[in-house]
């Protein structure tokens, strides 16, 4: 590239030649050098590290690493769903070319009649749903269409990391407000229902700059499930200083316990102030069909359809169709035994509560979460025994660990740290995020395998503390029988002497008694 | 002081110009749809096959896939693209899987525009490229092509429509960070000579300017043109994003699959983008794709390759549409390349020069409105590509896509014909 600024003087050193005298050369080398393009756009400074990079190499690197780091299933979807692609790619062919912009019509129709019941509000398939490239596009497409330079967005953390990139991308100020755990009994076990937001310090972040408010419940990486009380919270807030709520509900059918997902835009006054956002790849097990969709009220939703006309127009034809007949077989089934939605959260339950026995066997603290697909687990304890790990200057503990842990483990996971913003990551520095969406195969494996590597070391440390106390038995006997003789050669030695006295004093009387004796003879 | 909704980013570019005509369409009976982008026959069986074997094949196709391209499909971009560019192209540092051509150009404008770039495009453009750059705080410049004269009688080719060298170079100042080429060129249908792509290189590289050179129609080119990509020519591949669409290339807009090919030190920009906008494509719409692409690399350059067989289908319909076209007195240009074809309806514009519509309304766009009423053709007026303050120097143009079915043809001639009639004293 052309960026050399010698190259780009010498470009001007010729036509300069033919300039008056006054315009010397260094000025104009001056200018040349101060006005050499910048190449990108200033919208990415600050938002071009990818947090993942590191670990998904580490973690490819490395021989036999179980990936419990990304948030993906490794089990087939349900067969519906599969058979719905299929059917999708097999049929119509004319589901082969462009659709409508906004969506499939038969997604956004059902897609409206479906979350319509759900929140309580008449849904216009044309008016209030868009139908995005994932909910990660949907968020994308909410910051461009509403945030701008200067709109503060308030955050919870711990939160997706995307949100503040996207903040920043959108010029946008990210302001934090962070989850904090109350304290529990010591012996039980933390669950992401502790974690709560201190309701006059949120109130504290809501100022007459605030665009948005972005609400993540089931939330990634906590697994908290925002209660009615927390919502009506932020819901009056937000109703208070005219703040958008941007919802990602993605994680909305994977909830546990027997918690409830509430909808903020269900609540009353929201619905006009809030846009809803949801994954076809987390309901239906699909990440890799990239279907998203936002709801909401006409004025807001037709800022994302601008945004949307302009960066990628439509979305994938028959990956819709597939979502839509997902979506109509969902609708029969709702609230029944054979319900996906009832299923799969029974299914996850029972992989989260295999991994939570899992990680305490090996000394971790999982904080047990009411939904989505993590739990993030408490590393004090090997923070306290090994603070010393291999990593850059001021990495967070965090990140060590989980490097360490995918080369000596062979497990993966991913710093909690990630999903905070710099300021704030000592306080979080020793949690790691786990995703227990995973085949109970791989899980039993894993940590069996750990717990044996665990066992082993155990083994060895008790032979080894075996074999220690041996030796200073051996050492103890040693030193006993050294003293036993030196006290024996003391004590002959000085039975010698004793008896010499003794003898000595023998004799002594012997003279004394001896004359009579010798004279009788 | 009441806070403003929206960020300003979407000021002047909130309007769609397609979404009158399309609803005017759907009111009315029986309108044969010459306007939209889009083949209303099958995909070739291969790439059908290929879909069909993605979504019953390994159950992990139905999650994420690596952010900038599945592997396989970045590994054959980059072997395929390759030798047409005459570089050796890394998939991991030089290809980036896009949802859509669409979608590449916007990563594009969004990586590298910012406030106060000026961005050379050249007119008639596809539509998107002036909102992008708008979006992206950019200044679109605009640039002409003009048409040279041509013999009384003689049909107008895209070949005639060329840039003036002189005015193309005034364009370029030093503010300039992008210069958009489009060859195959929609909605002319002019395929770019290696002479024209020289001179915009040349000025490029003086300049200092970026190419983004959207080659959707890469391999719809016709009467023995060769397309040519710019970033094969001498010092381009280091300041070329080059674009493509498997939609396009397949026939399959639908999937919503695109790519940018480009040297990492621009490429590196446009990962940014994409993490922090869509972060991955749809897994099994690329498996499919490189399947595709796979199938055509053995065929390539073979009379069984759909890169032969389809431009040559092609332009039978093409030549079909033109001399339907011409029966009824309008004057198509001859599209060398793309989906697409602009016609002159000045004769209509004299003949009827008040047809309802807005006060400002461009001819053209009244034009529309009126033959999809009265004569149940829709196709879309050529202003809507041309820059505001140049609009009046195109309203006697509208533009068809000819790629369509036999049948959609035969019923384009029905109406022809009966236009035709009432044409008759």
């Amino acid at each position: 590239m052309f960026r050399n600024a010698t190259a780009i003087c010498l470009h001007l050193v010729g036509p300069l030649r033919g300039k008056k005298s006054g315009a010397s050369l260094t000025r104009c080398l001056h200018q040349t050098l101060t006005m050499a393009k910048r190449l990108q756009a200033r919208r990415l400074d600050g938002i071009d590290h990818s947090p993942w990079v590191e670990f998904v190499k580490l973690a490819s690197e490395e021989a036999d690493v179980v990936n419990f780091g990304e948030g993906f299933p490794d089990f087939s979807p349900p067969e519906f769903a599969v058979e719905a692609f299929q059917h999708a790619v097999s049929g119509d062919f004319m589901l082969n070319q462009y659709t409508k912009a906004f969506g499939y019509p038969p997604l956004t129709k059902i897609l409206a009649s479906f979350f319509g019941k759900l929140l309580g509000q008449e849904i216009d398939p044309l008016k209030n749903v868009l139908v995005t490239v994932g909910a990660y596009g949907a968020l994308f497409t909410a910051f461009q269409a509403l945030v701008d330079e200067g709109d503060e967005v308030i955050i919870v953390e711990p939160f997706f990391y995307c949100y503040e990139p996207m903040t920043l991308m959108a010029g946008g100020r990210p302001v934090f407000v962070s989850l904090k755990p109350s304290p529990i009994q010591k012996g039980e076990p933390d669950s992401s229902s502790n974690w709560q937001l201190d309701p006059m310090e949120l109130a504290s972040k809501f100022t007459s700059r605030t665009k948005a408010f972005i609400l993540n419940t089931p939330n990634n990486p906590l697994g908290k499930v925002f209660s009615r009380e927390e919502l009506e919270l932020v819901a009056s807030l937000c109703q208070q200083h005219d703040v958008v709520c941007i919802t990602d509900e993605v994680y909305q059918w994977l909830v546990f316990d027997g918690f409830q997902h509430i909808s903020i835009a269900s609540l009353p006054g929201m619905w006009e102030r809030t846009l809803t956002i949801g994954s076809a790849g987390k309901t239906f097990s699909v990440t890799g069909w990239k279907v998203g969709w936002v709801l909401g009220p006409d004025r807001l939703m037709k800022h994302l359809r601008t945004v949307h006309q302009n960066s990628i127009d439509q979305c994938a034809t028959q990956c819709q169709a597939a979502v839509a007949q997902s979506f109509k077989r969902e609708q029969l089934h709702f609230g029944q035994p054979s319900s996906y939605f009832v299923q799969f959260p029974q299914y996850i339950q029972r992989c989260r509560d295999h991994m939570i026995q899992s990680l305490q066997s090996v000394g971790l603290r999982p904080v047990i979460p009411q939904g989505s697909y993590f739990l993030i687990t408490d590393i004090s304890d090997f923070k306290n025994k090994m603070p010393d790990l291999p990593g850059a200057a001021n990495e967070p503990y965090d990140r060590r660990f989980v490097k360490w842990m995918i080369k000596n483990k062979g497990l993966m996971a991913i710093p909690v740290s990630t999903f905070i913003s710099v300021p704030h990551q000592k306080f979080f520095d020793h949690y790691i995020r786990f995703c227990f969406v995973k085949g109970e195969h791989g899980q039993r494996v894993e940590w069996r395998k750990w717990k044996q590597q665990k066992q082993e070391e155990k083994k060895k440390w008790k032979d080894l503390k075996m074999t220690k106390k041996l030796e200073r038995q051996r050492a103890q006997e040693e030193q006993a029988k050294r003293q036993h003789e030196e006290e024996a050669a003391a004590q002959s030695e000085e039975r010698g002497l004793v008896h010499a006295v003794v003898s000595a004093l023998c004799q002594d009387r012997v003279r004394e008694d001896a004359p009579e004796t010798l004279m009788s003879e």
